[in-house]
């Protein structure tokens, strides 16, 4: 691939913009950042538009826009399942985080599994939650830097080798030095850059390119017919609309539990501001949809057959498509601006999880079980060099681990994730569950669940078999479903015997 | 920016209107009920435009929910 000089120089003013926002937005209503919820939780002060922005720019990452148009790309129709789950993800935002904003802005509470420990009284449930964040967040955070990787090999720099990865190191230079000494505040700041920018391709992208091909009948009349809709199931079972549908309800219930969706959350002003943002934030879901079209459009222009890009779908597959788009139909000044939307979109999500794994690992493990008796001051200065530890880790898992490793670790991050729903999410409505059953139940989702998907030869899906139908399911929501089965037996059990319930320092007024 | 000055006053809820809050789910899981290229608009196959229609339809669901228990 050629370099192309013009993408690549407005692609580097526009991330040097950024890096002077980030820096600057220390200074952005000024906290004290030796308290971990200045440094990261942004002081819990933002209000309706920073959250959304925020929110959003967390959510939907990099990888999702060069995702989810490939799978449309590769996979056709099912791929479309991003869309189902943003829709379904809202009213759940709507009816159960505003509960955990209020309950952690009483208690102070910075991780959900903060909100675990007050609520069950059981820091080794607690630190199963604060775990299985940990563990999710960090493959996404590599995942993050496949996004930049692509644009950066799509204008021409060869990504292979040391001098390769150079542009990927300093960008995550940028993006440590920012995070450490602005927290939260950083990436909130970008998110809005980011946002603009991303809105201003897509828009681009969905008038030019089917003005282009004669309208969006010509980019569907062009898909063939396997990928345009979902098979019609076979006798005897639920076939693909189940596994569409269960992709979609489990990965919707997984979503906010995530360290750095709870990290948004908790950041606003109130819950007030959380609900608001549940009616406001589809606006970035509609701009998913409209993107996973792309990936048809993809197929529609051909891009995959035009020998320029023949190289890049080689090394990228197709990941590759969405970017091979922009070259084809846009002037390079404008592919600069697309990259670099993608590559600030990256930048924000991977700040956010990293300050969200640190705030986790700080409360939940450093306090809880290394160094209890922690000053303000240690506490935040632990979590700016754990934000440090992680981004590094995630650098080092791109460049030393195959990348299907970090897809097979962020399938099963989302299974191991919504493990975590009984004790964070039904925990915020009853303290009917046990703790230990909690613990154990959690022990049996998560050791379900891996074990399924990896014997699955990583699919997210397996048949279950019940009367004689097969109902294919997302494995995330069969494990959830023996998780819940198992806490349920045994709270029975337990509360008869041995009732950890006055172990609650919540009260009934702090849910509102 | 930091929101209107009802934003600390608890929420009432009222559960009849968050019954329609089950209405995007109902309409997301069943799956039957929209794989379908028929009928078309512009040349977009029902299962896409319906899909990115309930985008909106929900978002205004969630919206009137709020309103209703302001």
């Amino acid at each position: 691939m050629a370099l192309d000089t013009t993408a690549l120089t407005v692609f580097i003013l526009l991330f040097a913009f950024v890096t002077v926002l980030g820096f600057g937005a220390s200074r952005w209503r000024r906290g004290d950042l030796a308290q971990l919820q200045e440094w990261g939780l942004g002081g819990r002060r933002f209000g309706t538009i920073v959250t959304w922005f925020l929110i959003g720019g967390d959510l939907y990452t990099a990888y999702t826009f060069i995702a989810v148009p490939a799978l449309m790309f590769g996979a056709g129709a099912l791929g479309f399942f991003a869309v189902p789950y943003t829709i379904m993800v809202y009213p759940l935002l709507y009816i159960v985080f505003p509960r955990l904003w209020s309950v952690a802005h009483k208690h102070g509470y910075v991780t959900s599994a903060d909100f675990v420990r007050g609520r069950f009284g059981n820091r080794w449930l607690a630190l199963a939650v604060a775990l299985t964040g940990i563990l999710a967040t960090m493959p996404y955070i590599a995942l993050q830097l496949v996004g930049i990787q692509v644009v950066i090999g799509a204008m021409g720099i060869d990504t292979a080798g040391f001098i390769g990865d150079l542009p990927l190191i300093i960008a995550f230079i940028i993006l440590a030095a920012f995070t450490y000494s602005a927290g939260l505040r950083a990436p909130a700041m970008i998110a809005v850059v980011k946002d603009v920018l991303i809105y201003i391709t897509v828009v681009a992208a969905i008038i030019a390119v089917p003005m282009h091909l004669g309208g969006y009948g010509q980019v569907f009349s062009a898909i063939p017919a396997a990928k345009l809709l979902l098979a019609p199931p076979p006798a005897g079972s639920y076939g693909s609309f189940s596994a569409y549908a269960t992709l979609a309800l489990g990965s919707a219930c997984a979503l906010f539990l995530y360290p750095h969706s709870i990290t948004g959350i908790l950041s606003s002003s109130s819950g007030r501001v959380v609900r608001r943002n549940a009616a406001m934030l589809p606006a970035y879901s509609l701009m998913l949809g409209l993107l996973a079209l792309v990936g048809f459009m993809a197929i529609a222009i051909g891009v995959q057959g035009m020998p320029e890009f023949a190289a890049g779908f080689k090394r990228y597959s197709n990941n590759f498509s969405v970017p091979a788009l922009f070259m084809a139909m846009f002037p390079s000044w404008f592919v600069g601006v697309a990259f670099a939307a993608i590559a600030i979109g990256a930048l924000v999500p991977a700040a956010i999880m990293s300050i969200a794994t640190a705030n986790t690992y700080t409360r939940n493990i450093y306090k809880e079980f290394i160094n209890p008796a922690c000053t303000n001051a240690q506490e935040s200065q632990m979590a700016k060099y754990v934000s440090l530890v992680i981004k590094a880790g995630a650098l080092a898992f791109i460049f030393f681990v195959p990348l299907q490793y970090a897809l097979w670790l962020q399938l099963l991050g989302g299974i191991w994730m919504i493990q975590t729903l009984p004790s964070v999410m039904i925990g915020l409505y009853t303290r009917w569950f046990n703790g230990w059953a909690l613990l154990l139940g959690w022990i049996a989702g998560f050791g379900l669940g891996t074990g399924l998907v990896v014997s699955h030869n990583f699919a997210p899906i397996y048949a279950v078999s019940l009367f004689g139908t097969t109902f294919p399911c997302y494995i995330a929501l069969a494990a959830l479903a023996v998780n819940l089965g198992v806490t349920v037996v045994l709270s029975l059990l337990l509360n008869l015997v041995a009732s950890d319930r006055h172990n609650d320092v919540t009260v009934a007024s702090d849910y509102v | 920016m930091s929101g209107n000055s009802d934003d600390h006053k608890p929420v009432r809820p009222v559960p009849v209107a968050r019954l329609l809050l089950l209405l995007p789910f109902v309409a997301m899981l069943w799956v039957s009920s929209y794989d379908r290229v028929d009928p078309m608009i512009a040349g977009v196959p029902f299962f896409y435009w319906y899909q990115l229609l309930w985008i909106l339809v929900s978002a205004v669901i969630i919206a009137v929910v709020y309103k209703l228990e302001r």
